[in-house]
């Protein structure tokens, strides 16, 4: 059963080619690692998904439905939830109350009182329960990290979409968020994860994409993706970098 | 117990207009009344558009709009067709939140400044019709037979005591509308669009309804409040029904007292009357009291632009529960 088919999706900015012919199925239940260099178009791809963008050709297929053009709104209550690269906490609401709002408006759509419930339970989850009262602005990068993450898990989402939630992190709060992401996906839920610390997304994922100038150049299992020499050569404006994939990929 | 200590805040929140209200009451005299009208009325209004500005984040320079449209409706019923107060009123608070939901559906889509420039224009452009509107009678406007006011407690002194009741009403309505959306799904919909729309949007809010439904919900009241207000003026002109710096006023108001809390526009609304009563009957500044708003709003936005009450919240994170 495909959660999510990707058919043919090109995005065009101006005379920029953000995205072309990008094609893929995902099975449920599976982590999918997206990868690439620097404005390679992966944040687009999430974009085009979950409906902040419409694509300029292709097709978005989710849980059998085509939901290409679909409002962002529309796909979180079909069951679709992301975090940002970029994290935006709602500032002057509590840490509880941004969560409740993800309970609120995502695919179930809760009521105030069982979605604080929701709210509790997530936060517990994430670690984030003692900062429950406090103001979304107060929290550290990591934690506002973890507040998108509970935020969307509150959502009790099919499929979630993770832009760089290891990003700005330290090692220790990696492994941490690396643990979480694994109890995640014991919880059936699909993932697709935008990564640029290898090692992580590397161990974390079933299977990989990479894309580089908005083309997929590649696709296949870690250890497929880690010998490919098209990434490599991708990587090699950053020559340190696909050295690092190739050991990172080595040890694991 | 535990469902009193619930709505802390909405008994509070009535219990201060209450206490505003009381004072005529007690003191018996009609400068009083005069007086306390005035600041209930900008309690009201005030507690409207804190729905839109407060809890939705979106600035209407306009709003008078709708109080002007509400009270032209209304008063043509009443004037012309011989409709009673009541249902007078509750056409004005309908005609008010048809024109709201209308301009919600074109206005709402712009954000930041371009949304406020439109609200002003849109302010503009009524008064401009209804100066042109034969049937609402132009520039010269439309005045109520005296005789009307007889349906309403006999004398000209009664019905004016009874506007006060009803107004007492409409605002303590007003107040509970305010405290409801606040603390419902609904209104914490609108708290997220205000944090961050798009942000919203993605966790699933359907933001161009829930805005929508906003500028409704602040428009209803204004609309009703305008009938009260001109059946008790007894006359209506399109200057003082769509004058813009009545506007700036309200927003004056919800910003001085807290924007976004069910206590704060009450204390914006009577606190900024006072002030204004106060600078009216004062020779030096009688002729700048306008002015001396700007400057308030400026200290505001620049010192405290979480108002009194946000303020209080922040400091005193203990008496959140109450000063809602």
């Amino acid at each position: 059963m495909m959660i999510l088919q990707v058919e043919g999706i090109g995005k065009v900015f101006g005379g920029l080619q953000a995205l072309s012919d990008v094609t893929f199925d995902l099975p449920k239940g599976q982590i999918l690692g997206l990868i690439g260099p620097n404005g390679a178009g992966k944040t687009t791809l999430f974009n085009v998904i979950n409906g902040v963008y419409p694509p300029n050709g292709g097709r978005v297929v989710f849980n059998g439905e085509d939901v290409t053009n679909s409002k962002t709104y529309h796909m979180a209550h079909r069951g679709l939830a992301r975090t940002h690269q970029i994290v935006r906490p709602l500032n002057e609401l509590s840490v509880r109350e941004n969560v409740v709002v993800g309970a609120c408006f995502g695919r179930e759509g809760h009521g105030l009182g069982p979605a604080g419930e929701i709210a509790d339970e997530v936060l517990e989850f994430v670690g984030l329960a003692a900062r429950s009262d406090q103001l979304a602005e107060s929290l550290n990068v990591g934690q506002k990290k973890r507040l998108e993450m509970a935020r969307a898990l509150a959502a009790r989402p099919h499929l979630l979409l993770l832009d760089e939630v290891l990003a700005g992190l330290n090692p220790s709060e990696i492994s941490g968020m690396v643990e979480i992401v694994h109890k995640i996906r014991d919880r059936d839920v699909t993932i697709i994860m935008i990564e640029h610390v290898m090692r992580a997304v590397m161990n974390v994922s079933d299977r990989m994409i990479v894309l580089d100038y908005g083309q997929q150049i590649a696709e296949g299992t870690p250890e497929e993706i880690a010998n490919d020499p098209k990434v490599i050569e991708a990587y090699l404006g950053d020559p340190k970098l696909a050295e690092r994939l190739m050991r990172d990929s080595d040890e694991a | 117990m535990n469902g009193i200590r619930k709505y802390l805040g909405l008994i509070l929140a009535l219990f201060v207009v209450l206490a505003m209200a009381a004072w005529p009451m007690i003191d018996g005299k009609d400068i009083t009344r005069e007086v306390v009208f005035t600041m209930l009325l900008s309690v009201a209004l005030a507690s409207s558009l804190n729905i839109l500005l407060g809890y939705t984040g979106y600035v209407s320079f306009g709003h008078v709009v709708f109080f002007g449209l509400g009270g032209y409706v209304g008063f043509y019923l009443m004037a012309v067709q011989d409709w009673s107060l009541w249902s007078a009123m509750l056409a004005g608070g309908l005609a008010s939140a048809v024109l709201a939901f209308l301009l919600g559906k074109a206005i709402l889509r712009l954000r930041g400044g371009y949304f406020a420039l439109a609200t002003i224009g849109i302010n503009e452009a009524v008064r401009a019709f209804i100066n042109n509107f034969d049937l609402f009678g132009g520039p010269v406007g439309m005045s109520l037979n005296f005789q009307v006011y007889q349906n309403y407690g006999g004398g000209a002194r009664e019905a004016l005591w009874m506007s006060f009741y009803v107004l007492i009403a409409l605002t303590l309505l007003t107040v509970t509308l305010s405290y409801f959306v606040r603390s419902s799904k609904f209104g914490l919909g609108l708290l997220a669009i205000r944090e961050d729309e798009d942000a919203a949007e993605v966790m699933g809010v359907i933001a161009p309804n829930a805005k929508t439904w906003a500028y409704v919900l602040s428009a209803v009241f204004p609309g009703i409040l305008g009938v009260l207000f001109f059946f008790k003026n007894g006359n209506i002109e399109p200057a003082p029904a769509f004058r813009l710096h009545l506007s700036i006023e309200m927003i004056v108001m919800v910003m001085l007292g807290g924007q976004g809390t069910v206590l704060g526009p009450i204390l914006g609304g009577a606190g900024y009357q006072r002030l204004r009563g106060f600078l009216l009957t004062n020779p030096l500044f009688k002729n700048i009291q306008l002015a001396v708003a700007g400057v308030l709003l400026l200290v505001i936005v620049l010192f405290v632009p979480a108002g009194v009450v946000g303020w209080v919240r922040q400091r005193f994170p203990k008496l959140r529960r109450v000063l809602q």
